[in-house]
C-alpha cells in the first residue's frame, strides 16, 4: 500500500487507482501485417522487471484519467509520475 | 541410505532426547559440473530434482536456491489441494498431482499431512450456479470426484457458514470435491529434500543465480554467488523471480509478478473439518492442525516482487469471511505475509522447453502451484530428461501464447485468479 500523486488531483491511496501494467508498448501500426510471433510478443510478453519499470495507472475512483509512473517494484517506491504521451524520465 | 523413519526410530530416538537424529539433507559446496542443475529450492524444484534422480536415472543433478529451501512460495500458501477443474488440459494436470498426493507420505517416507478432507466452492449468484454445474459435468467426464450441492446440502456440510437469503452475497449452492484436502507445506518440500538428498542430489542453499552463460543457442552454465557452475540443462523452478531469471537469458515471458496474500488467526479448537471457498466474494478459510483459521486472500492488481502486499485486499477478504462466518466476528489475526506469484494471462502454468537449448520453464502457477507440487516435479523432470513435453504437461508450453491455443483457467477455475 502507498500514496500516489495524480497528476490531475494530487496525493491519494493507491487503492483509489487501478494498474495498467507495462507503459510504452505501441500499438502495431499496421495490425494485418503482424506475424504471430510479433502478436503473441505485443499481447502476451511482458519484461515485469524487478527494479524501475515504467507502468500506465488509471485514477479510476477519482477523475478517472491515466497516467504514466516509474516506479520500482522491489520496494514499490515511486520514482516519477509523468502524463500520457510525454517520454519517461531518463534515471 | 538413510534411517528410516518409522514408530521405532522415534522411540529409538527418544532415549538420547532427539539429539542424535541425523541431518535430513548435507549442506554440500557446489561442484565445478552438473548434468542439470534446477533453480529453485522450492516444493516445485525439490519435486523436479527428486523424480530426475528417481525415474529418470540422473545422478549429477543440483538445486540451487538463493535463501533456504522452502522458503519462498512454498512455505507462504495456504495448503489447498485439489484437482477440480474445467478443461482438459487442466484436470490431467492437477489430478495427475493429486493421485501422486494420495500416496506421498508412504513414498517419501516422510508425512506431509496430507488430508483430503474435502473442498467445497460456494456459488452466490446465477451465473455461479451455472458455471459450477458446467465444471461438475466437465470434472466427471475428466474421472474427478465432483458434486454439486444445494443450499440446504452446504449448510449441512458446514454448519457454520451463514446461509441466510439476506446478506449481501446469498449462498445459492455450491460444488464439493471430497478427495481433495490440504497438506502441511513445510514438509513437502523437506520430504522432497530428503529424497533427492539420499539419491545423491546436492542442494545448495543460500547460492543465488546472478546470470547465465550461453554459447550461440545452447546453455553453458550459471553465475552464481558460490561461483561458476557448468551444465547443459537448467531447469528454472523459481516463482515469481521467473522473469527475472529470463532476463538473464535475453528471453522474455508473459508473466506478471504480483503480490498475493494470506494470513492465520489465533489457534481455536476445531471449528471447520473442511476447506471452503469463495470465487465471486474472493475469500477462502480452512484450519490447520494447530488450530489457526488458515485465510487466503486476492493479489494485488500491479507488479511488485516487495513480498508484501495492500492492506485493502486483506480488508476486503475479511468483510467477506465474516459476512460468510459470523461466528468469526471476534477472532484475532495472529500474522499476515504475502508471497510474489507469477501469474499467466491466461492463469495456467508453464512447463516448457524454450527456445535456448537445455533452459526450461516451469513457472506461471500464479496463486495456485501447490497443489500441483507432486505432479509438476514428475512433468517437469520427464520434459528435462527427455527433451520432449510429456503428455499431460505438452498443453502447457510456452508456444501457445504464440498459436493461441491458451488454456483459459480465468474464472473457469474453481476459485478466482
Amino acid at each position: 500500500m502507498f500514496l500516489i500523486n495524480c497528476p490531475f488531483c494530487g496525493e491519494r491511496e493507491q487503492s483509489e487507482f487501478k494498474a495498467g501494467g507495462e507503459a510504452h508498448i505501441v500499438r502495431p501500426k499496421q495490425p494485418t501485417e503482424l506475424s504471430d510471433d510479433e502478436w503473441a510478443e505485443y499481447l502476451f510478453m511482458r519484461k515485469n522487471i524487478k527494479g524501475v519499470q515504467f507502468e500506465r495507472w488509471n485514477h479510476i475512483h477519482g477523475c478517472r484519467k491515466w497516467f504514466n509512473m516509474a516506479r520500482d517494484t522491489s520496494n514499490d517506491q515511486i520514482k516519477a509520475v509523468y502524463k500520457m504521451g510525454e517520454k519517461p524520465p531518463v534515471k | 541410505m538413510k534411517n528410516k523413519y518409522s514408530i521405532f526410530s522415534l522411540i529409538k530416538n527418544a532415549f538420547s532426547y532427539h539429539e542424535n537424529w541425523e541431518k535430513a539433507w548435507k549442506d554440500p559446496a557446489p561442484k565445478k559440473e552438473y548434468e542439470v542443475v534446477i533453480i529453485g529450492g522450492g516444493g516445485h524444484g525439490l519435486a523436479t530434482a527428486y523424480y530426475l534422480a528417481k525415474k529418470h536415472n540422473m545422478k549429477n543433478i543440483a538445486v540451487v536456491e538463493k535463501g533456504w529451501i522452502g522458503g519462498g512460495n512454498t512455505g507462504r500458501n495456504t495448503t489447498i489441494i485439489r484437482s477440480n477443474y474445467l478443461w482438459d488440459a487442466s484436470a490431467g494436470l492437477y489430478d495427475h498431482a493429486l493421485k501422486i498426493w494420495e500416496g506421498l507420505s508412504q513414498e517419501l517416507n516422510y508425512n506431509v499431512m496430507f488430508s483430503q478432507r474435502g473442498v467445497m466452492n460456494l456459488a452466490h449468484n446465477l451465473q455461479d450456479v451455472r458455471d459450477l454445474k458446467r465444471r461438475t459435468h466437465a470434472n466427471r467426464l475428466n474421472g474427478i470426484d465432483a458434486v454439486y450441492l444445494n443450499t440446504e446440502e452446504v449448510k449441512k456440510f458446514c454448519p457454520i457458514i451463514n446461509t441466510s437469503p439476506n446478506i449481501r452475497y446469498p449462498v445459492l449452492g455450491g460444488t464439493l470435491q471430497r478427495r481433495a484436502g490440504t497438506a502441511r507445506h513445510d514438509a513437502v518440500a523437506w520430504g522432497y529434500a530428503r529424497g533427492a538428498d539420499e539419491m545423491g542430489v546436492d542442494i545448495i542453499q543460500n547460492c543465488e543465480v546472478k546470470g547465465i552463460k550461453r554459447i550461440g543457442d545452447c546453455v553453458e552454465g550459471i553465475e552464481t554467488t558460490k561461483g561458476f557452475i557448468k551444465t547443459k540443462k537448467i531447469g528454472v523452478v523459481a516463482a515469481g523471480h521467473s522473469s527475472v531469471i529470463a532476463n538473464m537469458a535475453g528471453l522474455k515471458l508473459p508473466l506478471e509478478s504480483k503480490p498475493l496474500q494470506a494470513l492465520v488467526s489465533e489457534p481455536v479448537k476445531p471449528i471447520i473439518d473442511t476447506v471452503v471457498m469463495s470465487n465471486a466474494v474472493h475469500a477462502y478459510v480452512s484450519q490447520s492442525d494447530k488450530g489457526e483459521l488458515v485465510i487466503g486472500a486476492g493479489t494485488d492488481d500491479y507488479v511488485s516482487y516487495s513480498q508484501k502486499g495492500s492492506h485493502d485486499i486483506v480488508e476486503g477478504t475479511l468483510n467477506a469471511i465474516l459476512e460468510l462466518y459470523p461466528i468469526f466476528s471476534r477472532m484475532r489475526m495472529l500474522r499476515q505475509w504475502g508471497g510474489i506469484v507469477d501469474i499467466c494471462p491466461d492463469a495456467s502454468p508453464i512447463i516448457s522447453k524454450t527456445s535456448i537449448k537445455g533452459l526450461y520453464f516451469n513457472c506461471g502457477w500464479g496463486t495456485g502451484g501447490f497443489k500441483a507440487t507432486p505432479g509438476s516435479g514428475d512433468l517437469f523432470a520427464h520434459t528435462i530428461a527427455n527433451d520432449e513435453p510429456h503428455k499431460l504437461n505438452a498443453a502447457f508450453n510456452i508456444n501457445r501464447f504464440v498459436s493461441g491455443d491458451l488454456v483459459d483457467e480465468h474464472g473457469a477455475a474453481a476459485v478466482a485468479h
